[in-house]
């Protein structure tokens, strides 16, 4: 079937169900969805559906990004407003169908937000929210709108007119229109991408290889796994225009195997365009011919750089190789090869639908367009956002994000994962672009973006990424493989009291030998953390050091817990709950906790009866050395 | 008073090992040979076995065509292949940033005192398998804890600790 009579159809689907009189419920099933329990809602829906007699459908969305409300659910009723409910648990959901179903309650005491026309007196307009108010949707634009398992709604919605447009056109006037967009790389080095793309498409030879990157190894981030489970056909649409504008015949996707829905909607969807004639020889009738296959990485995180991707695609370790040549010269099998991230390809799309004039709209005047951020960490609402460009940290954290999780003290945000920065609060006014950032010591990396409060531990932060590196590196270069040894081995002397004066100069000594002695940018940029914490919360390294002293009362060797027998019930709560029976005491009796034993789990804290607040928590070399001189058995 | 279990007999070990050779043989039948599917073939064998076999990796290198420490460097490289047996049920821990700033440590050490193994270690039954992973992606629920491939968000040590009560008792 041609292709316009395809999009004609999957019109009059789109329209036949939006105007359907069948009220239509819109659930968010992407991976964060069902770990909230949007199974046991889907489940229930089912049930109460079929009990009250009502012919509803079931649409399972992508995420629309706010986590802090999954399990998330539309109801669309028509002629009434569609109203979203979050945080939704099975047993509400009698409560929803029939006061909103049966009859005309859109129950707004349960209500997060209302889209569309109607409204409801009392509830905002959910994109009107603090939340999703500041928020441009590009890349993430049909993800929680439209199914993500059927390639009708995206067609429906504009999907493939990007490429429609693309091969009108010749490939050189399709990365002309990529460069005038002013796009960069969304993988985090912020290469522009119309300039990558001239590389391999004025590479000499026939055979050109494409690869998408989906191997989204940051910890903390998941913009790219929510993408291609909630819109993949918007990265496959991308993905088939870079092939044309460059003159590759064959693609590869390298997506982590930890995303196993992603790779479920993945397969999916490359079915959907193999039957559509996106697929295969003379694409929309036209020269283009092109196939995708799709390549599970097996748990490197390194195999996120280039080679390191085009290595392991080849079937070997997973481990990088000197520039140049460059991929766009001799990249898999030696041939010229094209990577980009999943979001750039959705951004790719969105320019050939809507122009680079639309798109160069947006953002600062080097750093075009939108970026998507995973917001987690100790944040109020945590979620996945798409902001412009030139957006401050400030406005994401504070507006976005609510402020801090629990009222606490905001003290850092950490972008760029294992190779980014910790910024302070002095630096909540910088813009988001890809200069701002790296003068600030940090970088825009992929979009991870978490956030820290007072009780987060600047040296032990450092640590947690350096253990991560330095079991990541793949060994090759020396300084990546024993110099970040090295770094590790003194952040673990410094965490456990152990520090020596002179480390914080050898670690920053150590960190320039590791930046300068690496091949790639896992070990280049892998005493980023490091140095940065250093810059910017120095005094936390030295009272560690010269004081023994953690003001975040989280480094266990540093810490001592306590019972304030003046407050203490003898309620045995705490004691029944330690792990290492370390708390002694019987009933209505001062609890003692023997340090001996202490495991500082922080168990009895949490525990312990807020009305009481009996156990405390202390540092330094005071705390450390308090002598214990109540004695178990004292009557309360 | 504990019985132990009689040691295997020579019979029963190359009984097993055939099972295991004849078991690989079926997976390669699906391939060509070649060297770029090298970790596809390893990733399959791994997903029906639970681990690769010392014994198939020999296989393994005969019918892509590569010596055999090539298909060593590759199964030792990647963190998802395992040289040993797991256990019938897989906890992984997310030690991703967003779980580790909220608390996955107490969920590793809460697990490590319930099942008596430490991160990377199996029970000596065979029933759990306990280990950590760089990041799911699941960051916004954090902490995060999968048990086989059922992602549990938002999770305690205590509620870690029901979790695994359940799976005793089914």
């Amino acid at each position: 079937m041609p292709f316009k009579d395809i999009k004609k159809e999957a019109i009059a689907q789109w329209e036949a169900t939006q105007n359907s009189p069948n009220p239509r419920i819109l659930l968010g099933m992407g991976t964060c969805g069902i770990a909230a329990g949007a199974g046991d809602i889907l489940e229930a829906l089912k049930l109460e559906l079929e009990k009250a007699g009502i012919q509803a459908e079931i649409i399972q969305v992508g995420c629309i990004g706010l986590c802090y409300a999954e399990p998330l659910m539309e109801v669309v009723k028509p002629g009434m407003p569609s109203v979203f409910y979050g945080n939704q648990q099975p047993e509400l959901i009698p409560d929803i169908v029939q006061d909103y179903l049966v009859g005309n309650n859109p129950r707004p005491d349960l209500a997060l937000g209302t889209r569309g026309e109607n409204t409801l007196e009392g509830v905002p307009q959910l994109f009107e929210l603090p939340v999703l108010k500041p928020q441009v949707r590009i890349a993430l634009r049909n993800c929680g709108n439209i199914d993500p398992t059927s390639i009708h709604q995206y067609i429906a919605n504009g999907g493939y007119q990007g490429l429609i447009n693309a091969l009108k056109i010749k490939p050189q006037e399709v990365i002309d229109e990529v460069k005038s967009s002013g796009l960069r790389g969304r993988g985090g080095a912020g290469f522009p991408t119309g300039i990558k793309w001239q590389f391999c498409h004025d590479a000499p030879g026939k055979t050109k290889y494409i690869i998408c990157n989906a191997d989204e190894g940051d910890p903390g981030a998941f913009m790219d796994r929510a993408l291609l489970e909630g819109d993949p056909h918007a990265v496959l649409e991308g993905f088939l225009i870079g092939a044309y504008a460059i003159g590759a015949s064959e693609g590869y996707i390298y997506i982590r195997a930890e995303y196993p829905l992603a790779i479920h909607r993945l397969k999916v969807a490359l079915q959907q365009m193999r039957e559509c004639g996106l697929l295969g020889e003379r694409i929309m009738d036209s020269s283009f011919k092109f196939d995708i296959k799709i390549k599970e990485g097996a748990g490197a995180f390194v195999c996120g750089e280039e080679t390191a991707m085009i290595a392991s695609i080849e079937g070997n370790r997973g481990m990088p190789r000197p520039r140049p040549p460059f991929p766009a010269q001799s990249g898999l099998w030696g041939k010229p090869t094209n990577i980009n991230n999943v979001e750039t390809w959705a951004n790719v799309s969105a320019i050939l639908q809507r122009g680079a004039d639309w798109y160069a709209g947006y953002g600062t005047e080097k750093s075009k367009g939108t970026k998507t951020f995973s917001l987690v960490g100790k944040v109020e609402r945590t979620g996945l956002i798409e902001v412009p460009m030139g957006i401050t940290l400030r406005e994401i954290i504070y507006g976005i994000g609510g402020g801090v999780a629990e009222g606490k003290d905001f003290k850092a945000v950490q972008t760029g994962g294992p190779s980014g920065g910790c910024l302070p609060a002095s630096l909540l006014d910088t813009p988001v672009d890809y200069e701002s950032l790296t003068a600030a010591g940090a970088i825009m990396g992929s979009g991870g973006m978490v956030v820290m409060d007072d009780s987060t531990c600047m040296v032990d932060v450092a640590r947690y990424f350096l253990t991560f590196t330095q079991v990541e590196s793949c060994g090759k270069c020396i300084m990546c493989r024993l110099g970040t040894k090295q770094m590790l081995d003194i952040l673990e002397d410094i965490t456990s009291g152990r520090g020596k004066d002179g480390d914080i100069e050898l670690l920053l000594e150590l960190g320039g030998a590791v930046k300068d002695g690496s091949l790639c940018a896992l070990g280049g940029t892998s005493p980023n953390p490091v140095l940065t914490t250093i810059r910017y919360f120095r005094e936390e390294y030295e009272a560690h050091i010269s004081e023994r002293y953690c003001p975040a009362l989280s480094c266990k060797s540093l810490v001592t817990y306590r019972i304030d027998p003046e407050k203490c019930k003898g309620c045995g709560i705490c004691a029944r709950a330690c792990p290492a029976a370390a708390i002694q005491g019987g009933k209505r009796e001062v609890h003692v906790i023997d340090q001996s034993q202490c495991t500082r789990c922080g168990t009895c804290l949490n525990v312990c009866p807020p009305k009481f607040g009996a156990v405390t928590v202390a540092s330094g070399k005071p705390a450390g050395i308090l002598s214990e001189t109540v004695v178990a058995g004292e009557k309360v | 008073m504990e019985i132990s279990q009689p040691t295997k007999t020579p019979e029963i070990v190359r009984e097993q090992k055939e099972i295991l050779l004849s078991q690989i043989d079926e997976i390669l039948e699906l391939y060509r040979g070649e060297k770029s599917e090298l970790i596809p073939v390893l990733q399959e064998v791994q997903q029906r076995l639970g681990y690769l076999p010392e014994v198939g990796l020999k296989q393994i290198a005969r019918y892509i065509g590569v010596p055999e420490s090539t298909v060593f460097g590759v199964a030792t490289f990647y963190a998802q292949f395992k040289l040993v047996p797991t256990g019938r049920n897989i906890i992984r821990v997310c030690r991703g940033t967003g779980c580790y700033v909220r608390g996955a440590t107490r969920i590793l050490e809460a697990l490590e005192s319930v099942l008596g193994i430490k991160a990377g270690e199996t029970t000596p039954d065979l029933e759990y398998t306990l280990e950590t992973v760089a990041c799911f992606g699941s960051c916004a629920l954090a902490p995060v804890v999968v048990v086989n491939d059922r992602v549990y968000g938002r999770m305690t040590a205590e509620k870690v600790k029901k979790i695994i009560a359940c799976k005793e008792e089914a």
